[in-house]
C-alpha cells in the first residue's frame, strides 16, 4: 500500500496510512436550478493513482473538482474524499487532506511569490512553513523568483507557484483544474514531470484536462464526462473495449485470394482491403493473433512487408463518445 | 467547535496589511483624509477670538468631535468593501476556500486589518487636533471643553465601534455586490446612520458624561455584534464560489477543442506500445 511519504516530511507525513481508496463517489449529482451540472456521477480513485478527467467545456469538470474540495454541495448522492464522507461537519478536515488547484491559479499580484505561500502555509498551519515554503519552491524550480510580485509573473510561473501551493500541505489527494491551460509545450512539459514525481510518492491526482495526450501520458485511467459519466478505465483498456484491436498486414504485392487466406486465422474476425497489398483486420487480441496471421501470409507464398498492430488514439475513443451524446452542452 | 484559531486570523492580516501598503487607492485614502480631517477643524478653532461667546464655541466644538468620527467611519468601509470583492476579481477566493480557515477566521482577520490602521488615524488626527489646539488657540473655552473628559472618552471609544459597524456593513455588501465600486459607495453610504447619533453627543443635545458615553458605546457593541452575525452568516461558500463564476478570470480555459468527426488512426509497430 502506499504509505505517505517521509521525504515530503509534512503535516501528513505523521498520519497513518489510511485504507480504503483516496476517493468514492456514487450517484453524485449538482444542479444550478433544473440544470445539471453533473448527474448520477460514480467512480473510485486509488490511494497513489493518477486519474484523469476528461470532458468537453461545460461538462462539469470543474464543478466536480468544486464538489469535491468542499466548495459545493452536491445536490444529490454521496463521497468520500480521502477516507471521510464528504458533508458539511468533515469540510474542514477534509480540506486539511487535500489541496486544490482552482482553473485560475488566483494568486495575490500584489504580494511576492513566498507572500502568497506564506499565507498558505499558516492557513494550514504548519509546524515549519519555511521549510515546507522551501521545498515547495525547490519542487516548481521557482526559489530565485521567490521575492517577485506574482502579478508580474508569467502565466507558466503563475500556474507553477500554483502547483507550489498545492504542495504545501502535502495533501493526500491533489485536485488539478487544467493545470496546463494555456502553456507552452515545455512548461506543460514540466508540469507532467511534477505530476509523475507525484505520482512516484504516492500520492493522488485528480487531473481534469482536455488534452488528450496529457491524459494518455500521465493517467493511470481517465474518466470521461459528459454531464454524465461516458466511461472510466485506463486509456488501453477503453481502446480496447470501444475498438477492439486491429492489424495492418503489408505484403510486396496484393494476395491474390485475400479472402482464402485470412478465412483460415481463426483469430482474424473481419477483413478491409486497403489497398495496395495493405490489409486491416480486426482481432480480439492482437498479440495472440500476429503470428499466426504472419504464417498465414507467408504460407500462401506472398511476401509480407510488416505487420503492425493500428492503435486508436484516446481521442478517438474520446470523440467517438462524445459524440454519441449529440452535440455537447456549453 | 472550537473559536477561531489566532494563528490563521492574525494571517488574514498580514495578508492584507501587505496588500493595502501596496494598493494606491488605499494608501492615498490614508494620507489624504488625515490631512483633510486635521486641517478643517483647525481652521475653525483657530478663528474663534478670545472673547467668542460661549454657543458659538460649543458648536466648533461639537463639529470638530463630528469630523474626528468621520474618518474610522468611512475610511474602513471603503477598504472592507474592497476585500471580498478584491479577492473574487483575483480568483483568490477560491484557493483560500479550500484551506481549513474558517469564516470567522477570515472575516474578522479582514476586519481587524480595516479597522487598526482606521482607528490609529483617527487618533492621530485627534492626538495632532488637540495638541495644535493647546498649543495655539487664542480661545481657551475651546481647548478646555475639547480636553473635557467625557468628550474624549466617547471619541476613543466610539472610533473602534463605529469602524465595526462600518467594516461589518462593507464586508456585507462586498459579499453579495458584483462590482467593486458600487460596493464602495454603498459601503459609504451605510457608514454614515451611526454618526448621526455621535451627532446628538457631539452638539450636547445629550450632555456628554462617562455614563453616556459607555452607555452608547455599549449600545454599539451590541448593534456591531448583531451586524456581524447577520454578515457571517451572508458569507455561504457556495454562495461566494458559484456567485464568481461570472466575474472570475476564465484563464485560457475556454479553449478545447470541439468535438469533430475526424478519427485518426495511430500506426504502431507491433509490441512496440506499450
Ligand atoms: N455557478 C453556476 N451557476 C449556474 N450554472 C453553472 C455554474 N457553474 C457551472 N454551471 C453550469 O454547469 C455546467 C458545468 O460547468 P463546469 O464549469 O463544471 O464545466 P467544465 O467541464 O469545467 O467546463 P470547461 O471545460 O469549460 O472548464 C455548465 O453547463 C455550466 O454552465
Ligand atoms: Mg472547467
Amino acid at each position: 500500500m502506499v504509505q505517505p511519504t517521509p521525504g515530503l516530511g509534512g503535516e501528513g507525513a505523521a498520519l497513518p496510512a489510511r485504507d480504503g481508496p483516496a476517493l468514492r463517489v456514487s450517484g453524485l449529482t449538482k444542479r444550478f436550478g433544473d440544470r445539471a451540472a453533473f448527474e448520477d456521477v460514480s467512480f473510485e480513485v486509488a490511494r497513489g493513482e493518477v486519474f484523469g478527467f476528461l470532458g468537453p467545456n461545460g461538462a462539469g469538470k470543474t464543478t466536480t473538482v468544486r464538489t469535491l474540495g468542499t466548495l459545493i454541495a452536491p445536490t444529490s448522492g454521496s463521497a468520500e474524499v480521502a477516507g471521510l464522507l464528504l458533508s458539511p461537519q468533515n469540510g474542514e478536515a477534509i480540506r486539511r487532506r487535500i489541496s486544490v488547484m482552482p482553473e485560475n491559479p488566483g494568486l495575490y499580484a500584489r504580494l511576492t511569490v513566498r507572500e502568497n505561500l506564506e499565507l498558505f502555509a499558516s492557513l494550514y498551519g504548519l509546524r515549519s512553513p519555511g521549510e515546507r515554503i522551501a521545498m515547495a519552491l525547490d519542487a516548481v524550480r521557482l526559489a530565485e523568483r521567490s521575492d517577485d510580485r506574482c502579478g508580474r509573473l508569467s502565466k507558466g510561473l503563475r500556474q507553477r507557484v500554483g502547483l507550489a501551493r498545492a504542495l504545501l500541505n502535502d495533501p493526500e489527494v491533489i485536485f488539478l483544474d487544467e493545470p496546463t491551460s494555456g502553456l507552452d509545450p515545455v512548461a506543460a512539459r514540466e508540469v507532467h514531470d511534477l505530476i509523475n514525481g507525484w505520482r512516484q510518492r504516492g500520492v493522488t491526482v485528480f487531473l481534469t484536462t482536455h488534452r488528450l495526450e496529457e491524459a494518455e501520458r500521465l493517467c493511470d485511467r481517465v474518466a470521461i464526462l459528459n454531464t454524465r459519466l461516458r466511461s472510466v478505465g485506463s486509456p488501453k483498456d477503453l481502446r480496447a473495449s470501444l475498438f477492439g484491436g486491429s492489424l495492418v498486414v503489408e505484403t510486396a504485392t496484393p494476395l491474390p485470394d485475400p479472402r482464402a487466406v485470412f478465412a483460415g486465422v481463426a483469430a482474424v474476425r473481419e477483413w478491409t482491403d486497403g489497398g495496395h497489398g495493405a490489409y486491416v483486420l480486426s482481432v480480439a487480441d492482437p498479440r495472440q493473433a500476429a503470428p499466426q496471421v504472419a504464417r498465414a501470409v507467408v504460407a500462401a507464398g506472398a511476401d509480407l512487408v510488416s505487420l503492425a498492430e493500428s492503435q486508436h488514439s484516446l481521442e478517438d475513443v474520446y470523440l467517438q463518445l462524445i459524440d454519441d451524446d449529440g452535440s455537447a452542452p456549453q | 467547535m472550537s473559536g477561531p484559531d489566532l494563528g490563521r486570523l492574525l494571517a488574514m492580516t498580514r495578508k492584507e496589511a501587505r496588500e493595502f501598503r501596496r494598493t494606491p487607492f488605499i494608501l492615498g485614502a490614508m494620507v489624504v483624509l488625515p490631512l483633510v480631517f486635521i486641517v478643517e477643524p483647525l481652521i475653525d478653532i483657530f478663528r474663534l477670538g478670545s472673547s467668542t461667546p460661549a454657543s458659538a464655541v460649543q458648536k466648533v466644538v461639537g463639529v470638530t468631535f463630528l469630523l474626528m468620527l468621520i474618518v474610522p467611519a468611512v475610511l474602513p468601509s471603503t477598504i472592507a468593501a474592497y476585500s471580498v470583492i478584491g479577492e473574487r476579481d483575483q480568483g483568490t477566493l477560491e484557493p483560500l476556500l479550500t484551506t481549513p480557515v474558517r469564516r470567522s477566521e477570515l472575516l474578522l482577520g479582514k476586519a481587524l486589518a480595516a479597522m487598526i490602521p482606521s482607528v490609529l488615524v483617527s487618533y492621530v488626527i485627534f492626538g495632532v487636533v488637540l495638541l495644535a489646539a493647546h498649543l495655539f488657540a487664542a480661545n481657551q473655552t475651546v481647548v478646555a471643553t475639547l480636553s473635557n473628559g467625557p468628550e474624549i472618552l466617547a471619541e476613543v471609544l466610539f472610533a473602534p465601534l463605529l469602524s465595526g459597524w462600518s467594516i461589518a456593513v462593507g464586508t456585507g455588501i462586498s459579499a453579495r455586490a458584483s462590482d467593486v465600486r458600487i460596493a464602495q459607495q454603498l459601503g459609504t453610504l451605510a457608514s454614515l446612520p451611526p454618526l448621526a447619533v455621535t451627532a446628538l453627543v457631539s452638539f450636547q443635545v445629550l450632555t456628554p458624561s462617562v455614563p453616556v458615553a459607555v452607555g452608547f458605546g455599549l449600545g454599539f457593541l451590541v448593534i456591531d455584534i448583531a451586524m456581524w452575525r447577520v454578515v457571517a452568516a451572508m458569507f455561504d461558500r457556495e454562495r461566494l464560489i458559484t456567485g464568481a463564476r461570472a466575474l472570475a478570470a476564465r484563464g485560457g480555459g475556454g479553449g478545447g477543442t470541439p468535438p469533430g468527426t475526424v478519427r485518426r488512426i495511430q500506426m504502431v509497430q507491433g509490441g512496440d506500445h506499450e
